[in-house]
């Protein structure tokens, strides 16, 4: 067989004039499993997402736990919400990675050269990290658990804790996408993610105590979105106050994706 | 005649920068058509705008029949596009990137595979099938991009500098394709800064610079409307080569192109050539070699842009510029 004869024009049936109702849903899925099947022929991925986590737990749990905490047991129960957090964070930005590949190798075009639906790339790979971002979730949980977590809430904690964190990500997810659609190459967005979500991450109650930072730094601490969760997530799986984290947590999750979703979209518009 | 592609006036500005400055294009289906020119004229703005990837500023286009504008739905479901950068997804098989393809065109995932399958045996690739695409060479890059385009069978390919940067080889087996689609009834628009890929491939070239088309027509319209033939004359001695060009350049009256060793310039009438023979003589130059050929379309290009087209060479990445 040679190639022409796999490339004859099918014959010209007049073409729809639009998109079926469920289509969309349809390519989301499609695209989806484009970057999930990835991770297959880059076990770099699955190495960022999975030994990344567990390293931070096990790092953090008995390098600073007796330090901060008086033992690795005890940190563990007031860190590893903070770890998910964190994780969380630097896990929103594989989309805005992904991105801006597609956009830099022309990938993006050739999708938006089919008739698909002009929102599935986007929501494709959205879909595709929230996956990601469950199993790292999942992960985390499990390493934390065998080294002595305790669920303090039951399972509705937990399916609470998971709902929140995804809700929170997808709203974050629009930061990364704006990084995406702004920088050249995709090392960009990591070299950004990296100088924003670590300092975020460290001047909050993720790690450390606030009361045991000046109080200057004690202001910022207490009102940063990584604080907020990570308390959110504290009420949810061990114990404590979740009405208040839980309803401040959404709200900023509200304010990040009214402020980023449409500074994202602007930008994804003008970049093709 | 039917046109599968049509464009008056197209106007695409970025910022400052005028891409397209009004360009009016028409193709006949089932034809090759080159859009030839250097980096940055304007080829690739003018098929995204084709290919509903970009609005236009001003000016309306159509493809198959349908706008690109307010038909871009159906437009997408006739073409297919290989852009200048080999856009298959490295991170998946070939299988993998021909299975994506077909499932957005909503075949079946039976009916996907089979496609991919064929596709891939068509273009070589079976043996890499299960391979990531990020460990292809070039050249299976861009077959496999060829092929991603072709999994829905379009009327209309679009060839965005299909060959940049491929060897020879790879070049050549990618025009037997090419040739091969035209054949099955395609439509195919390229867009190349080689002259030699638009002289093979193309029934009609648009020579496009700065936005604007600036010479239409075959090869061979274009290759005659430059006056036609070029006198290349190679002195025995090179120290004769200042008198040559001088020669030279009084009968044709433009300035002659001069290498280490030859002296050639365009030339129009049939009196040049004599008079240039009795010139040399009479300067007891001794000419080893005096020839008149038919202009290439690189001579086209100069006399028509008054720059040469980019080195046929690309630069290899990382070496200095």
């Amino acid at each position: 067989m040679t190639a022409a004869t796999v490339a004859a024009p099918s014959a010209p049936a007049t073409p729809a004039r639009r998109l079926g109702p469920t289509a969309g849903l349809r390519h989301t899925g499609t695209l989806a499993w484009r970057s999930l099947v990835q991770i297959k022929h880059n076990p770099m991925e699955l190495l960022d997402l999975s030994i990344q986590p567990v390293m931070f737990v096990l790092l953090f749990t008995y390098v600073f736990g007796g330090a901060i905490s008086g033992s690795p047991g005890e940190y563990l129960t007031f860190a590893l919400p903070g770890i998910i957090v964190q994780n969380a964070f630097f896990a929103t930005m594989t989309t805005g990675f992904g991105l801006n590949q597609d956009l830099t190798k022309g990938v993006f075009d050739r999708l938006r050269s089919l008739p698909v639906a002009r929102w599935s790339p986007l929501a494709g790979r959205i879909v595709a990290d929230t996956v990601k971002q469950a199993w790292s979730l999942t992960l985390l949980l499990g390493v934390g658990m065998i080294l002595g977590f305790r669920l303090g809430n039951g399972v509705f904690g937990l399916l609470g804790a998971f709902a929140l964190l995804l809700v929170f990500s997808l709203a974050a997810a629009w930061m990364s996408v704006l990084v995406g659609v702004l920088v050249s190459e995709p090392d960009k967005v990591q070299i950004f993610g990296f100088t924003v979500i670590f300092p975020l991450s460290f001047t909050s109650n993720a790690f450390v105590p606030t009361e045991t930072m000046p109080s200057w730094l004690q202001h910022w601490v207490e009102v940063n979105p990584v604080t907020i969760l990570a308390n959110a997530l504290r009420g949810l799986l061990v114990g404590g106050p979740v009405a208040a984290p839980v309803l401040q947590s959404l709200l900023w999750a509200a304010a990040i994706a009214a402020v980023f979703a449409p500074l994202a979209v602007r930008g994804l518009r003008r970049r093709v | 005649m039917t046109y599968a592609i049509r464009a008056e006036g197209l106007v695409r500005r970025f910022g400052d920068t005028t891409a397209l400055a009004g360009v009016d294009l028409a193709v006949p289906a089932g034809t090759v058509f080159g859009l030839l020119g250097p980096n940055g004229a304007g080829k690739t703005t003018a098929v995204r705008v084709l290919a509903t990837l970009l609005a236009a500023d001003e000016g309306h286009a159509t493809v198959g029949g349908y706008d690109v504008r307010r038909d871009a739905h159906r437009v997408r479901q006739l073409i297919g596009l290989t852009g200048q950068y080999a856009s298959v997804d490295e991170n998946l098989t070939g299988t993998e990137n021909l299975l994506l393809i077909g499932r957005l065109l909503g075949l079946s995932r039976r009916d996907a595979r089979d496609r991919a399958a064929e596709l891939l045996a068509g273009f070589q690739l079976t043996d890499a099938a299960g391979r990531a695409a990020k460990t292809y060479s070039g050249g299976m890059r861009r077959r496999l991009d060829l092929a991603a385009s072709l999994v829905g069978r379009p009327q209309v390919l679009f060839l965005d500098e299909p060959t940049t940067g491929l060897d020879p080889r790879s070049r050549n087996d990618l025009w037997d394709i090419v040739r091969g689609l035209v054949a099955e009834g395609v439509t195919v628009l390229l867009t190349t800064q080689y002259l030699e890929e638009a002289d093979q491939l193309a029934d009609e070239i648009a020579v496009v610079d700065h936005g604007r088309v600036i010479a239409q027509g075959t090869p061979e319209e274009l290759k005659a409307k430059t006056g036609g033939q070029v006198l290349t004359v190679r002195p025995v001695e090179a120290a004769d080569l200042p008198t040559v060009l001088a020669v030279v350049g009084e009968v044709t009256g433009v300035d002659p192109e001069v290498t280490q060793t030859t002296v050639s310039a365009p030339v129009n009438g049939p009196g040049a050539l004599p008079a240039v023979v009795r010139r040399l003589d009479d300067a007891e130059v001794y000419v080893a070699e005096l020839a008149l050929r038919g202009s290439s379309l690189d001579e086209v290009f100069l006399s028509l842009t008054g720059h040469r087209a980019e080195d046929e060479t690309p630069a290899l990445e990382g070496s200095p510029a």
